[in-house]
């Protein structure tokens, strides 16, 4: 089932052309940014230089630390009355990355996150529920309107009270779920507990944060359901970028959409199919935000063409990242957002260090602080206080609940080098 | 005049684990440093653990080497009547003043009960208490 057959299975050079094209219209989309003429004057190019897909070598990378630099609308390429709608990412020093949106951008989306549930099989009959947060994370509108495009029934539960999702799932006959792997698990145990057996379905769709084999054995067994590993990243519209499809071996990724790249993130050097490297994006139908080269740091690689289901090139499952970015409840976090948010409070000092755990299936931070001299004033409520202010900031900063421990003096590990006071004892998923 | 009745209670930090208490204690053993009273106030994953000692300055210097933090509070204590009505009568004098009670704890002396408080205005509870005609342990009892 194809939700766009002529595109989905667009042979080479067909394929090739349609990129052309759409890569020198990204790049003249591009020109509307001040960034990118600057970016292109010091790099000595320009569009018109650009007249094969290889020649997107001669191009610079765009870094997720020029995407923060230009907040909030460095890399908006439209007028603002075209843009309508906006999501943003947290960013690591405070300032979150901002992506905007045209009409057509938001079409666009939808029609990639639409190809991508019809490739699971799923269509106008289903029932879905689509259980991330909504808001400003890409995850939970981007699928609402892709699955509203199929034509299917949606059930915009978000996240949170797992006893009302079960009931959903039970009570409206859900055939369909997308959720964090993570708490699909957490899902499924409760349900046991409860007695659920969750017969209605069938398809699990989960994403936002990496998962093993392993999980999808345990996922498929204990909810009953076939799992499709969904990749995207809010710079690239959000989830939908690539998907598997029934033969679950490797993700298609939407060429006609995405020029990609694998490069060696040392050298930057292209690799070849089947060598894994970092996963560089140039969007070719992106309005608002046509960001050349982009080094998502994710790492993957490019798989054998010719897949069994009839569509293009696939990319290899996520298997991790080149820089040190954590995901935790599906939130992307980087272990300096952690401390620069601690360190910005008083009471708080260098002494801490955080630990990210995996209890019951979901993630759980916890923050030891050691108590300073200064802070100790001998009273209970001031301490209590200092652990509200901690979990407070961690809120705010990152949006991810935490525990806080107060520790001795001299119960903390110390630092010679560089101190790496983030610590993430989860295994893997 | 107040300054007299005015006790520096000793406060240390404690996470809520076992042989902490014993690490305290044995300090202040091996300090030689004699502990009046004392009580333990819980809270998620951590205590303050007050004392009343005959050395402060030196119990403070003591657990600090050791990695404690220490700090002082400044208490009163009260004799009580150690018969039925003894509380009430303390209570009522604070409470009609409009003086709060942080928190309190007691302990049986040689010749009354006692009662150590942490108000949130020390002096004015001094005075009170003493126009009322209570009976307040001078600081220097303790050394």
């Amino acid at each position: 089932m194809y939700w766009n057959k002529k595109i989905e299975t667009l042979k080479s050079g067909d394929l090739e052309r349609l990129q052309t094209k759409r890569l020198k219209w990204s790049l003249n989309q591009a020109l509307n940014i001040e960034f990118y003429r600057n970016l292109f004057r010091e790099a000595g190019v320009s569009p018109d230089d650009i007249a094969t897909l290889d020649d997107v070598t001669k191009l610079p990378f765009t870094h997720k630390a020029d995407l923060r630099g230009g907040y909030p609308f460095g890399f908006c390429a439209v007028p603002m009355r075209e843009v309508v709608r906006i999501h943003t990412t947290s960013g690591t020093t405070g300032k979150p990355t901002v992506v905007c949106y045209t009409r057509q951008d938001l079409g666009n989306w939808s029609e990639l996150i639409a190809r991508n549930m019809v490739m699971a099989g799923i269509g106008e009959d289903d029932i879905f529920q689509n259980s991330v947060n909504y808001g400003l994370f890409t995850g939970g509108l981007g699928f609402h309107y892709g699955a509203e495009e199929i034509g299917m029934t949606v059930i915009p539960s978000a996240t949170g009270n797992t006893k009302r999702q079960i009931e959903m799932i039970e009570d409206f006959g859900v055939t369909v779920i997308h959720c964090t792997p993570s708490y699909a698990l957490y899902l499924a145990e409760a349900a046991e507990e409860m007695g659920a057996s969750l017969d209605t379905l069938k398809t699990g769709l989960f994403g936002a944060e990496p998962w093993s084999e392993n999980m999808r054995r345990e996922l498929e067994s204990r909810l009953g359901v076939r799992a499709f590993d969904s990749y995207g990243l809010s710079e690239m519209y959000g989830p939908g970028v690539a998907f598997e499809c029934p033969e679950h071996d490797g993700l298609h990724i939407w060429h006609d959409s995405y020029l990609v790249e694998i490069i060696d993130p040392k050298t930057g050097e292209r690799l070849e199919c089947g060598e894994r490297g970092e996963l560089v994006i140039t969007p070719l139908v992106k309005e608002a935000m046509p960001i050349i080269r982009y080094r998502t740091g994710d790492i993957t690689m490019l798989m054998e063409d010719g897949c069994a289901c009839g569509r293009g090139q696939k990319i290899a499952r996520i298997t991790g990242r080149t820089d040190d970015m954590m995901v935790i409840r599906g939130i992307n976090v980087f272990p300096s957002q952690i401390e620069h948010a601690l360190l910005s409070l008083p009471g708080v000092g260098e002494q801490f260090m955080v630990y990210i755990d995996r209890i019951r299936h979901l993630d759980e931070m916890m923050i030891v602080v050691e108590i300073d001299r200064d802070v100790f004033s001998g009273e209970l409520q001031d301490l209590a206080r200092l652990q509200s202010e901690v979990a407070g900031a961690i809120r705010d900063a990152l949006g991810i609940r935490t525990s806080v421990k107060l520790a001795e003096p001299g119960t903390l590990p110390r630092f010679e080098g560089k101190a790496r006071r983030v610590v993430d004892r989860r295994g893997d998923l | 005049m107040e300054d007299a009745y005015i006790i520096k209670q000793i406060s240390v930090f404690s996470e809520n684990r076992p042989g902490r208490l014993a690490a305290i204690a044995g300090a202040l053993k091996d300090g030689d440093v004699n502990i009046f009273a004392f009580s333990i106030a819980e809270a998620d994953g951590f205590g303050v653990v007050r004392a009343l000692v005959d050395a402060p300055e030196k119990a403070h210097r003591i657990l600090t080497d050791q990695g404690f933090r220490v700090s002082y509070t400044e208490v009163i204590g009260v004799k009580m009547r150690d018969e039925p009505g003894g509380l009430y009568e303390i209570a009522t004098v604070l409470g009609d003043a409009g003086i709060n009670i942080e928190y309190a704890y007691a302990y049986s002396g040689r010749d009354a009960a006692v009662l150590i408080l942490r108000v949130d205005h020390v002096r004015d509870a001094i005075k009170e208490i003493l126009s009322r005609g209570g009976d307040l342990l001078e600081a220097s009892a303790f050394t």
